[in-house]
């Protein structure tokens, strides 16, 4: 019996969250007193993943992977658990993993829990602590399948290093028939993604127009940080639909989250609040937002965030 | 083109959520119950299928009792007729397996869902529904053609969009973008009343067991109060997010 983490992998690098998936299934083959083997797709190079304690990795190499496929890396993962006696499944919350984690369920009649943000309490029964009620609450959740799938929320467990000396170790899978053909992807490139970003510069309405994003775009600059707005102002056409965050637009799970003229209701904090730290810049001293903020500054943006950057600068400079 | 929408009864984003009963038990005291958001966005393209296209569009519940008035406003919106599985939805593979059956004796060319469902927060039953009736199936979809039996679709991806083809049958899990905000219809009087005469029908469950269970909920912790910065004083900002936070 095996413990198995799929650590996810872009153009072939590993992000963050493969490093936190692989870190959060080492501890649990130590709860579980098992194995740990970590599959990768298509990875460059998988010594990084030895830093967290990785010792056995098994690589698929196969050009039928360079577009992700739902259903064909399902089918991978499900060879890889049947080959390696996988009875736990750890999976992050990439979009691509969240594609392919229910087909995975279904060919493994496993119980699956999502946004999984701790380790487990109890093997037995098998118990997860996941969101639920877009971060209002947690649900205790007992998985009583004998194969179990885990997704764990993004920045929630966080990273851990454990060095091994590991092994890899080629994996030949079948590649499956996939009904979805790929033609084309439209991304942005040269911006930090929200998914990806370890800080991320959030603003809303209060910034009352289109044309004044520019000091927007340069504090995001100076912190290396995403940009995001709240839902009216995507609705408005002032920023694109994939800067749109909170209950209904993207989920941000990130270390700090900067909300400027943003008055914080309810459908936008349920979508942003599990970000670690967050710091709020509004006029409105009753802003909602506030109660929600472990920063604040009471102020006009259009005063207070060309400050913040002049002093950031400063402060990066030293 | 036969469609089915599945939708989930959720309560209101606005709901403040309480839990009873040793927080065992979801407290819907006073909690107002909505067409789950992203169901709403999937069920307008849905309209928009059956009046430019001729389709016919059915939606369908794991539910009790208390999900029909939701179903209801679905009818006014527009769907033909619906279906509601008479069963507490605790599961995301056990209310996909019950939604199958559906989907096998119905003879549905498409099933349109949504991305996940704001309560539970699954993000699971389109792509297991997909994989036990051997759909296609493309999830976070942020538009969508059909024309015969082929699809193009584009589904939203980390930093863009990636455009896809498929074919029918499929399960689609749609967002914002498959229809826009402005497009979402409020059901008006004429609506409701027919609402009332269309069929609402009640089938019962298959047996099966649950593979997740919530042995109970848990409140965050109540956040300590803001820490206040005067906009005069951006340095002692930047020292309590660097010293204090450790986050620049
Ligand atoms: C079903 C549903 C789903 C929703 N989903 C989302 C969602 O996913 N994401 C989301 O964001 N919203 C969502 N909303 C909308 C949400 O309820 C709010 O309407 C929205 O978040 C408000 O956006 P805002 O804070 O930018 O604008 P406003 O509420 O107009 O707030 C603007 C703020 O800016 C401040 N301000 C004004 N001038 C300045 C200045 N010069 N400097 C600093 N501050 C200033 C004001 O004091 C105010 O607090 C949803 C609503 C519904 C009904
Ligand atoms: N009880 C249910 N009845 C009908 N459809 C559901 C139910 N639960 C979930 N769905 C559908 O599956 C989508 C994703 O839900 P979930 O997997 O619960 O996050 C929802 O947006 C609905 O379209």
């Amino acid at each position: 019996m095996s413990v198995l983490v799929f650590a996810n992998s872009t153009n072939g690098k590993f992000k963050k969250n493969a490093f936190e998936v692989v870190s959060y299934g080492k501890k649990v083959a130590e709860q579980l007193d098992s194995n740990l083997v970590v599959l990768t797709i298509n990875a460059d190079s998988t010594e990084a993943l030895y830093t967290y304690g990785a010792d056995r990795v098994l690589a698929v190499k196969n050009d039928a992977f360079t577009t992700f496929n739902a259903k064909a890396m399902a089918s991978v993962l499900k060879q890889v658990a049947d080959a390696q006696a996988s009875k736990v499944v750890i999976l992050d919350s990439s979009i691509d993993t969240l594609h392919l984690a229910p087909i995975l369920a279904v060919a493994l009649d496993a119980g699956y829990a999502s946004n999984v943000v701790a380790l487990p309490t109890s093997v037995s029964p098998f118990t997860v602590k996941r969101k639920a009620f877009s971060n209002k609450a947690f649900s205790h959740t007992v998985i009583s399948t004998e194969n179990k799938i885990i997704g764990v929320a993004q920045n929630s467990y966080g990273v851990f290093e454990n060095p091994v000396t590991g092994t890899t170790e080629n994996f030949d899978a079948t590649v499956a028939e996939s009904g979805v053909k790929s033609e084309k992807l439209e991304r942005i490139t040269g911006k930090v993604t929200i998914a990806d970003a370890e800080v991320v510069v959030s603003a809303g309405r209060g910034l009352k127009g289109p044309e004044n994003w520019g000091m927007i775009e340069e504090l995001a600059g100076v912190l290396g940080a995403a940009t995001a707005c709240s839902k009216p102002v995507s609705d408005l056409g002032w920023r694109p639909h994939g800067e749109h965050v909170g209950q209904t637009g993207k989920p941000v799970a990130t270390n700090l989250y900067i909300a400027i003229g943003i008055s914080g209701a309810i459908q936008h904090l349920a979508g942003i609040n599990a970000s670690k730290v967050k710091v709020v810049i509004n006029t409105d001293p009753e802003a909602p937002f506030f109660k929600a903020a472990d920063y604040g500054i009471v102020g006009d943006a259009f005063e207070v965030v060309p400050k913040l950057i002049e002093k950031l600068k400063a402060f990066k400079q030293a | 083109m036969k469609i089915l929408v599945c939708i989930s009864n959720v309560p209101d984003t606005t709901s403040k959520i309480n839990f009873t009963e040793n927080d065992t038990k979801f407290d819907t005291n006073g909690v107002q119950f909505v067409i789950n958001p992203y169901d709403e966005f999937s069920l307008t393209r849905a309209m928009w299928f059956k009046e430019k296209q001729g389709a016919s569009v059915t939606v369908v519940n794991v539910g009790t009792a208390s999900s029909e008035p939701t179903l209801r406003k679905a009818l006014a919106i527009g769907a033909d007729d619906a279906i509601r599985i008479n069963m507490e939805a605790v599961d995301g593979l056990s209310v996909a397996k019950q939604l199958a059956e559906v989907v096998k004796s119905g003879g549905y060319d498409l099933v349109l869902a949504g991305r996940e469902s704001i309560d539970y927060n699954g993000g699971m039953v389109p792509g297991m529904l997909a994989s036990l009736v051997d759909f296609n199936f493309v999830n976070g979809c942020v538009a969508m053609e059909v024309d015969g039996t082929a699809v193009s679709l584009s589904r939203e991806i980390d930093g863009g969009n990636e455009v896809l083809t498929t074919s029918l049958p499929l399960v689609v899990a749609g967002q914002k973008g498959i229809v826009e905000e402005k497009d979402l219809r409020i059901p008006n009087m004429r609506g409701i009343m027919m609402a009332r005469k269309k069929p609402l029908k009640v089938v019962e469950p298959v047996a099966l067991e649950n593979a997740t269970s919530t042995q109970s909920f848990e409140k965050p912790a109540p956040k300590g109060a803001v820490k206040l910065v005067d906009a005069d004083n951006i340095d002692e900002l930047i020292n309590l997010l660097h010293n204090e936070a450790k986050v620049i």
